[in-house]
């Protein structure tokens, strides 16, 4: 595990540099506008992956961490015109505190019960951000950019580096979750619920700390995207495509390790940025619609599943 | 005071309507176990198809509803074959990759109506729809009446046919023992895709009185997965009465929040008391297993 542990360091030292290099050769916004909702999918899929993946708790209230997170930022500019860290730092506390409340709400449910709930808890919240006038209300709210802070030259590239920093940050942790008890006792309970608690898995606090985790990154990975769109308005921040998106991005890319839903993050969220640009952005939810079906019944152990079954051979069948 | 009788009024009619809606959902979800959350996307996809006969050959809505049936109960036929295919004959994780999957096909379905329809609201014309009847002050829309009217016809209608008909008890045995029906020589996986059947081929009739009532839009699939989930979890699981029930339920305290809070908190009435129910007694109100 080591040595694998200094290559990750590294690797993500030398993604980090990369992304900076490029804010400050590359002089058109274009690149960075798209790679930043790349990015931003990075995060919100490895995020939904520490509860979904590996707990096999399927929560469909992505759009609410976002949208909490959207709106945190857009709550804190206005009242003190916070800067873009405060933000990201309160809205992973507000996304820590709703995901413990969403745990304890669903301590018991499983299965589809738990996915009803969650769809539940987001349109709930968003009616009442919809009827939160301070906020903007149904209407939305424009926010203006403060100047943007050197080293960078402009706020979308700030912003692409901010959230490449939550993308390392995000896989860091997940990383490490699955090679420790914690991911450990979270797979155990995915298999088995019953049989993991007999053998002394604590799978209520274990499912309640992958709540707070889980939540906590997705209300950080929305808190920028007030700020890049320089926008909010609840049907858009609370809005079922991202909970569905992350979902499809988490199971094409393959939910058993780290990597798969990075993986299909940057696979689907390339796809949707290409086919924005070229065609419309209503054929971008049949291309998402169509690959969720076609890996959920065709590799339902995503692009990650194919790449070891291809490995191994065949061999090693189960 | 009479404003409040008038919202429970017009709730429970309403709440008729939500049982029509839910009823396929409270077969597919509550006695097949199918995660069905493309229910509503067949719903409105049944609304288009009616809307495409009342707009393009002037056909009555209600009889166009009657007419796609049959279409519907093939389409759903083949939706719960693939379903079993793919999930429920392999087994593990059959209810988590489940939703994932309708999900997935709600969505497909969302953009081709886009694609087909465009995103404007449609309507359909008859001639019982835009009157109203006066009962005092009270103004009871007529589209109202008539969707209470038939939907109250279809729950009786499908209760009856499950408690009635050789098919129907079929499908109540399966749901409850399905090893058992297997044992006694019949093939559960044929009754399960003939219930689907059944439950899709009810969205003809739903279809039509969902475009009766309001305007259908593509995305308002969204709106009543709340509504449908939580019609079918707080009967209880696969209960016809139950379903009438927290139908009416659902329907009164919607009208209710409409009239004293205003149409902007409806959307979260369903959910909030579909969270209830789950956080408290998630076998429903007539709950068919604890």
């Amino acid at each position: 595990m080591k040595r694998g542990g200094a290559a990750f360091w590294i690797g993500a030292a030398a993604f980090l540099a990369l992304v900076f290099l490029s804010t400050q050769i590359v002089s058109n916004e274009y690149p960075f506008f798209a790679g930043y909702v790349i990015l931003q999918f990075i995060v919100l899929s490895v995020a939904w992956s520490i509860l979904g993946g590996y707990a096999g708790y399927v929560n469909f209230g992505t759009s609410a961490f976002f949208g909490i997170g959207v709106y945190t930022a857009v709550f804190l500019v206005k009242v003190a015109g916070a800067p873009l860290g405060v933000q990201i730092l309160v809205a992973a506390g507000v996304g820590a505190l709703l995901g413990f409340a969403l745990g304890l709400l669903t301590l018991r449910m499983q299965g589809i019960f738990f996915s009803i709930a969650t769809i539940a808890l987001t349109i709930i919240i968003e009616t009442t951000v919809t009827n939160w006038r301070f906020v903007g209300g149904a209407a939305g709210i424009q926010l203006q950019r403060p100047p943007v802070t050197a080293p960078f030259h402009s706020y979308v590239q700030m912003l692409f580096f901010v959230q490449a920093l939550l993308v390392v940050l995000a896989i860091a942790v997940s990383r490490y979750i699955q090679n420790s008890w914690i991911g450990h006792g979270l797979q155990a309970l995915r298999d088995d619920e019953l049989a993991a608690e007999c053998t002394g898995v604590p799978t209520l606090r274990l499912k309640l700390l992958a709540c707070v985790i889980s939540g906590a990154l997705m209300c950080a990975a929305g808190a920028p995207a007030a700020m890049y769109l320089q926008y909010a308005d609840p049907s858009s921040a609370f809005n079922l495509n991202y909970s569905v998106t992350v979902l499809a991005m988490s199971l094409i890319g393959g939910t058993a390790y780290w990597a798969g839903p990075v993986v299909g993050a940057i696979v689907l969220g390339t796809t949707q940025q290409l086919l924005t640009v070229t065609i419309s952005s209503e054929v971008n939810v049949l291309v998402l619609g169509v690959m969720l079906v076609v890996f959920v019944v065709g590799a339902p152990e995503g692009i990650i599943g194919l790449i070891r079954k291809v490995r191994n051979g065949g061999e090693g069948k189960g | 005071m009479d404003l409040l009788l008038d919202a429970v009024i017009i709730g429970v009619l309403l709440g008729c309507f939500y049982a029509a809606v839910s009823i396929g959902l409270s077969v597919s979800f509550g006695l097949l176990d199918v995660p069905h959350v493309a229910h509503p996307a067949f719903l409105v996809l049944a609304s288009y198809g009616v809307f495409f006969l009342n707009d393009s050959y002037d056909i009555d809505p209600l009889l166009a509803g009657v007419l796609i049936t049959p279409l519907l109960f093939v389409f759903g036929l083949a939706a719960y074959r693939i379903y079993y295919e793919t999930f429920e004959r392999r087994g593990t994780d059959a209810a988590v990759r489940g939703i994932a999957f309708f999900f997935g096909i709600a969505f497909i379905i969302e953009v081709l109506i886009i694609l087909h329809f465009g995103v404007d609201q449609r309507s359909v014309t008859a001639s019982y729809i835009g009157k109203a009847w006066r009962l005092g002050d009270m103004r009871i829309p007529f589209r109202l009446v008539v969707a209470f009217a038939v939907a109250t016809g279809l729950t009786l209608l499908l209760s009856v046919y499950l408690s009635r008909t050789f098919m129907g008890r079929a499908i109540r045995a399966v749901a409850q023992d399905e090893e058992a029906v297997r044992l006694m020589g019949a093939n559960p996986v044929w009754i399960k895709q003939w219930a689907f059947g059944i439950a899709t081929a009810v969205l003809g009739v739903a279809g039509a009185l969902l475009i009766i009532v309001a305007p259908v839009e593509p995305t308002l699939d969204r709106a009543y997965i709340g509504r449908t989930f939580c019609v079918v979890v707080m009967a209880g699981l696969g209960s016809m009465t139950g379903t009438l029930i927290a139908a009416i339920i659902l329907g009164v305290a919607e009208s209710i929040v409409l009239t004293m809070f205003g149409a902007s908190w409806a959307p979260a009435i369903s959910f909030a008391l579909l969270l209830g129910v789950l956080a408290v007694r998630p076998q429903g109100l007539l709950g068919r297993r604890s």
